[in-house]
């Protein structure tokens, strides 16, 4: 009891918020005592090994499991003919219009596969290599029909069908037009009226979210019970929907998140295989673990983008905006997954930008292909409208013959109109495009590299330079439940949290939004610090375990801070009230007379009479001295609902050189502004910029997910999926403003994807910049050698890439050729 | 199966294993150092990167039985009895990991570049570590750490704390 | 994923090896440092029904001086070929490329024979071996031929090692006279393959080109001489305009594969650039 007295009269600890606190969360992990879920060993527990589809559509003639099952160490085989009375499919929350085509998505494939990988067996066996082993004695016969890969194909007349059972490959056909809406003109007005019309066909590549921790899961029952470990940024949705879908009750069913080693999306969906690992695990009554591959997880977890899109844009002559429009082809994939339709849907709010349109139509046509699913990837939905709407604006401004900067002045929504409503309907809460703005160009050293473009142009110079700009907005804090309401998704927005006061004066927080390396634990601790008064180190963060944080939605789209974040803050403040209480009953006052600051209730005009938060809970634990009526608790939880998304914005430069020799294209420096409302801990924030930077110059440089023309993903492994290193990355020079987000009691706006989304166009008009006066009007992303090349001296985009795997290892494809050993990639050798 | 001895952060351990264990497997299944992660498998990602006879290796691209006679340190080895190597340090110090997967096999690839290069340069970095991925950082405040470590161990005393941009930046407003 | 099983043999001797390699059976893998065989057999890409490991066989280790040239043992790995002071020394072009090779813990466990008897079209050393004329000292049952770098690679990742050989070592001859060296390497990300890359040696006499030999990785099924760009060179004048114009013969006489890094016209284009950036440095120019 001493401690907790000593603590209490303490200096009141000095506001956590805004401090660069170094993460609780580091201690286990750059020591290796993680808890991944593939390092979770259970008594007896099997292994799985999953058969894959090595074809991209086909008829399932017959499947001989005999082989496989004879196997060393193997205990059963199971097809989808097995499961196909209890797997039901794989859900989908998002059914953005009232009319929307789902085929239904087997965990395990029944009756035809329709996409290179999709599972087709599950073996489960002793150990993990003895499943694996005995994955090549499954023989599976295909009656092969035609694969639909390429989109705009898969909308003509008479198309081959993906599903061929539906009546075309269209999912669903989605349409905001302001003149229907009542948030502007008529978009048709707009443009027939309009001086300028400048249109252009954009290619948003398929990506792969390629988090660190491949995939992994852990199920183990005991009785009807069943707990499951997965990699997942969703342990909460997922137990909902596992329960939907396989029928084991909800209240049956324990989901835990452990350590999870990156998500950005890839791990925000219920997949095939937990369905499957839950299924063998009933039917067998002993634990199980299934854990990917990288090969796997990059033909078969989830992708992202993949979007062609058609966007106009009118003006007048002096540059002012009159209409947008933008016609959206997005792939789904072979199959809907959890929130599939929603990512492009998302951005339908979003392509507009920080610009005062009178005039925007937005249609967008969900498309089934024979290839892996799409869904979120980091931004979902937001970097492909910022992409479109960036990128449109340079044009537009090439064609005024504006400054792209002064283009964008002129048309974005100035400091003093915000609160703005915007031609999509979205009320954008708060900044200042013009201070950032000024800040980003002081950063980059912005007139000193204009000088030296001009420099490089007069001399010919091989190597030339561009400057790229990027202003953007985007929404974050998913989400207002009644828009998502009004959007059609399956669930609401809100966040959950709870604080537990322990009796030594200690501090559970129980948090619904659950990290894969955001840094919660570190974050929500400085949010409860300032809000209790109690130590920093005195909080501990739980999160995670559906047993014990039983509420919550989860985190993706930026929402942990601003709506989970929102939660916690307000459970503390409960917390504060019933501790009022309780301080007024032991030091005889009224309520109305305290002061709480520091941690400590004190009686206003009595010096000495004061009692810390951390005393109260010992006091509330003993309950000897409570007052009448008061259930003897101060633990207290707040669900958070947010009312309006929240805004970041930020302005992004890229100055590119250009080999126009080569093609091969180099950044020569990064600047940043953002604004992402109030900074909770300036080191997280400045990694997620980082990082976020990241993904989004890899989209314009180096990533693309590749299928040839059998449907084969031909980037199959991180020697051809071209994920960067230190080495192919620059140094980013990062910078902020801070206007606080009304919409929450912390200002925060979320910070997890402004980098990606903001970062891509900047790079890639940076790139054009550097060569427009070559002619060159645009390049396919990623911005290949090649590319570059061709759209110099060939003219157009640059053009497709060809599809065949690298040498590397013997040129041969990986799993996703089914295993075939080539004479020549049977060689082997060293190197 | 082959029986192997290797001392794994010093202790010696003698086992029988199958030729085509990997040694990442070994050190995991086997032996319980699961602190050593998987991240691919072409020898791409460096997050079960360990150190084989005093030097950076990729344990899913070693047999266990090559290591047969050797000495492996993993993370869990680095420092002894709890404590930590500075270059786990400056990690820490300089937000140089966000999911952490990454980090175990980061850190070993570091530590090697360090015991080559003392005082690399910010470029000498990103080449050296240029054999593992991360997916959240971005890299640079890796890049940090690694100097920072670098300034330590070189007993330059410690280099300024992390010089946080975002810290350093003026906020422009507090609007409400 | 984990390779398929395999027997596995670990010689201590250069002749138990081969005696391991005859008695293995119809699928033989000789492991060297196995930084592209264990992928491609966790890949089930290769699945061999033995395995010959070589670590342990300490004479193909290792750099030695042989008069007229260095001799660098199969098994001697990147890093202790970048760091050797004969390579340094004699052979620098080998040290600049090595450093290029993948990433520091490959170059830790991969081996100088086992990267050249892979004979990837995309690896850095077949091109520099050819450029620099080295000969290539084969051991078998039978005994030990050399074979010289022009006939060495035979086809994509095939070389005259025939079954049942080893590479023992590369002798690598010193060249005399003034000679600059340079290899060009062009890929996308730093760990990945070259998609083209020029190895150039060139001599420098009186201000001319006395001699070039440029090696061209990845432009066919095998490392390639650029012949004709080689004999424009013979002779010419150490100027800029006469590189360039004899690197715009670089391509003649190969035939690069298309995929996704690039297509074979664009390859041709690099492998002209490259071959002027890198005479062009090799020339010190």
């Amino acid at each position: 009891m001493t401690a907790v007295e000593d603590r209490a009269t303490a200096e009141a600890p000095e506001r956590e918020v805004g401090k660069a606190r170094r993460r609780k969360e580091d201690a286990r992990l750059i020591t290796g005592r993680t808890t991944w879920t593939d390092n979770t060993v259970l008594p007896g527990m099997l292994h799985l090994a999953v058969v894959r589809s090595p074809v991209a559509h086909a008829k399932i003639s017959s499947i001989d499991v005999s082989a496989a099952q004879e196997a060393p160490g193997v205990i059963a085989v199971l097809t989808g003919r097995d499961v196909a009375d209890e797997q039901g499919s794989i859900p989908c929350a998002w059914p953005v219009t009232p009319d929307m085509v789902n085929p239904g998505h087997p965990s395990i494939a029944v009756d035809e596969v329709n996409h290179v990988g999709e599972a087709v067996a599950v073996i489960v066996a002793r150990s993990k290599a003895a499943a694996q082993d005995a994955v090549e004695l499954v023989d599976v016969d295909y009656d092969l029909l035609p694969a639909v890969l390429d989109m705009e194909e898969a909308v003509a007349e008479g198309a081959q069908l993906t599903h061929d059972h539906l009546e075309s490959n269209r999912s669903f056909h989605f349409v905001f037009e302001s003149g229907d809406a009542g948030t502007g003109q008529h978009t048709d007005e707009a443009f027939r009226d309009a001086e300028v019309v400048v249109s252009r066909r954009f290619v948003q590549q398929r990506l792969i979210p390629a988090f660190m921790e491949p995939r992994s899961v852990v199920v183990q029952p005991q009785g009807d019970n069943y707990t499951m470990w997965s990699s997942t940024q969703v342990p909460h949705i997922l137990r909902i929907m596992l329960a939907m879908v396989t029928g084991v009750p909800e209240h049956k069913l324990r989901v835990v998140a452990p350590d999870v080693g990156g998500g950005f999306g890839g791990k925000l969906q219920v997949t095939p295989e937990e369905v499957i690992s839950l299924l063998v695990a009933r039917r067998l009554g002993k634990p199980v673990k299934w854990t990917e591959t990288r090969s796997e997880s990059l033909m078969t977890a989830h992708h992202g983008r993949d979007q062609i899109q058609y966007i106009d844009i009118a003006a007048d002559r002096e540059g002012n905006v009159k209409g947008l429009r933008c016609r959206i082809l997005a792939d789904m994939g072979a199959y809907l997954r959890l929130v599939s339709p929603g990512v492009p849907v998302l951005g339908a709010f979003m392509f507009n930008g920080i610009y005062k349109f009178p005039a925007y139509r937005f249609e967008c046509d969900g498309i089934f292909t024979n290839k892996t699913p799409t869904d979120a990837y980091r931004g979902a939905g937001r970097p492909e409208a910022t992409f479109a709407i960036e990128r449109i604006m340079d044009e537009l401004a090439v064609e005024l013959g504006m400054d792209p900067l002064e283009l964008r002045r002129r048309n974005w929504i100035r400091a003093e109109e915000f609160p703005f409503t915007s031609v999509a309907g979205m009320t954008y809460d708060s900044g200042d495009y013009e201070t950032a703005t000024q800040k980003a160009l002081e950063l980059l050293g912005y007139d000193e590299l204009r000088a030296e473009q001009r420099r490089r142009r007069e001399s010919n110079d091989p190597v030339q330079l561009g400057i790229g700009v990027s202003t953007f907005t985007e929404m974050c804090g998913l989400a207002p439940s009644r828009v998502l309401g009004s959007l059609s998704y399956g669930a609401g927005g809100w966040e959950h949290a709870s604080i537990r006061m322990l009796p030594t004066g200690k501090v559970e927080v129980v948090s619904g939004a659950t990290p894969h390396g955001q840094g919660h634990e570190t974050a929500w601790s400085q949010l409860v610090a300032d809000r209790l008064g109690v130590p920093f180190e005195d909080i501990e963060v739980l999160h995670g375990d559906t047993s014990i944080s039983p509420r919550g939605l989860d985190t993706y789209g930026s929402r942990s801070l601003v709506v989970g974040g929102a939660a916690v803050v307000n459970a503390a403040e409960k917390v504060v009230a019933k501790a009022r209480r309780v301080a007024a009953h032991l030091l005889e006052a009224s309520e109305d007379d305290l002061d709480f600051s520091g941690g400590k209730f004190s009686v206003r005009g009595t010096p000495g009479a004061e009692v810390s938060i951390q005393e109260i809970a010992l006091a509330t634990f003993a309950a000897h001295n409570f007052p009448e009526g008061v259930e003897p608790s101060i633990d207290a939880d707040a669900t958070f609902d947010p009312e309006n998304f929240s805004f970041p914005h930020g302005t992004h430069l890229c100055a590119m050189e250009v080999d126009t020799e080569t093609g091969m294209v180099k950044i020569r420096k990064y600047a940043c502004v953002d604004d992402v409302g109030t900074i909770v801990n300036p080191l997280i924030v400045e990694g997620q910029i980082h990082g976020g930077l990241a993904q989004g110059i890899a989209q314009a440089l180096f990533e693309e997910a590749v299928y040839d023309a059998d449907g084969n993903l031909t980037t199959g492994t991180f020697v051809d999926y071209l994920v960067p290193s230190a080495a192919d990355l620059p140094h980013f020079d990062t910078g902020n403003t801070v206007h606080e987000a009304p919409g929450n009691p912390i200002g925060a706006k979320g910070v997890g994807e402004a980098g990606t989304i903001a970062s891509t166009p900047a790079v890639v008009n940076a790139a054009l910049d550097a060569v427009r006066h070559l002619g060159v009007r645009d390049i396919r992303m990623p911005l290949t050698p090649e590319r570059v090349w061709r759209a110099i001296h060939g003219g157009g985009d640059g053009g497709d890439r060809a599809t065949a795997g690298t040498n590397a290892y013997g040129g041969a494809q990986t799993e996703t050729t089914a295993g075939v050993s080539t004479p020549q990639s049977a060689l082997g050798g060293d190197r | 199966m082959t029986q192997i001895n290797v001392r794994v952060d010093g202790v010696t351990y003698t086992d029988d294993v199958e030729p085509r264990t990997l040694l990442v497997h070994y050190l995991r299944e086997q032996l319980g150092k699961v602190g050593t992660v998987i991240g691919c498998d072409t020898s791409n990602c460096g997050a079960c990167t360990v150190h084989l006879d005093g030097a950076a290796v990729k344990s899913c691209t070693v047999l266990a039985v090559q290591a047969d006679g050797g000495e492996v340190t993993t993370i869990e080895g680095l420092a002894p009895n709890g404590g930590l190597h500075p270059v786990q340090k400056a990690f820490h110090e300089m937000h140089g990991l966000q999911c952490g997967y990454c980090t175990p096999g980061m850190i070993m690839a570091s530590v090697d570049l360090l015991k080559e290069n003392p005082d690399p340069s910010d470029t000498e970095v990103r080449e050296g570590i240029e054999g593992n991925l991360c997916r959240c950082t971005g890299y640079q405040n890796i890049v940090r750490a690694v100097q920072q470590a670098a300034g330590e161990m070189r007993g330059a005393g410690s280099v300024s704390p992390a010089e946080v941009d975002t810290a350093a930046a003026p906020h422009v407003v507090g609007q409400a | 994923m984990i390779p398929a099983a395999f027997e596995y043999a670990r010689p201590t001797s250069i002749d138990e090896a081969l005696q391991a390699i005859a008695d293995g059976g119809d699928d033989v893998k000789v492991l060297a440092g196995g930084q592209s065989l264990i992928p491609v057999m966790r890949l089930r890409l290769a699945a061999p029904e033995t395995v010959v490991d070589l670590g342990r066989v300490a004479e193909l280790r290792g750099v030695r001086d042989d008069g007229d040239a260095i001799v660098i043992g199969a098994m001697t790995t990147h890093h202790d070929v970048m760091t050797d002071p004969l390579v340094q020394q004699h052979a620098p072009l080998i040290a600049e490329a090595t450093e290029t090779v993948a990433d520091r813990q490959v170059r830790a466990r991969g081996t100088f024979g086992g990267a050249l008897v892979h004979a990837d079209p995309a690896g850095d050393l077949p091109a520099v071996a050819l450029a620099l004329d080295a000969e290539f000292v084969i051991a078998g049952l039978q005994g030990r031929r050399t074979v010289p770098a022009a006939d060495f690679f035979v086809d994509y990742l095939t070389t005259a090692v025939e079954e049942g050989e080893l590479l023992v070592e590369v002798r690598v001859p010193k060249l005399a006279g003034e000679w600059g060296m340079r290899y060009e390497k062009f890929n996308r990300v730093a760990q990945a393959w070259s998609i083209v890359a020029v190895a150039a040696v060139v001599r420098r006499e009186d201000g001319h080109i006395a001699e070039a030999r440029i090696g061209l990785t990845n432009m066919g099924t095998t490392p390639l001489r650029a012949t004709a760009a080689e004999a424009a060179l013979a002779g010419a004048e150490a100027t800029p305009e006469a590189i360039a114009a004899a690197a715009r013969s670089a391509a003649e006489g190969t035939s690069p594969s298309s995929d996704l890094n690039a297509q074979a016209d664009y390859r041709e284009h690099l492998a002209q650039v490259l071959t002027r950036r890198a005479v062009t440095a090799a020339a010190g120019l």
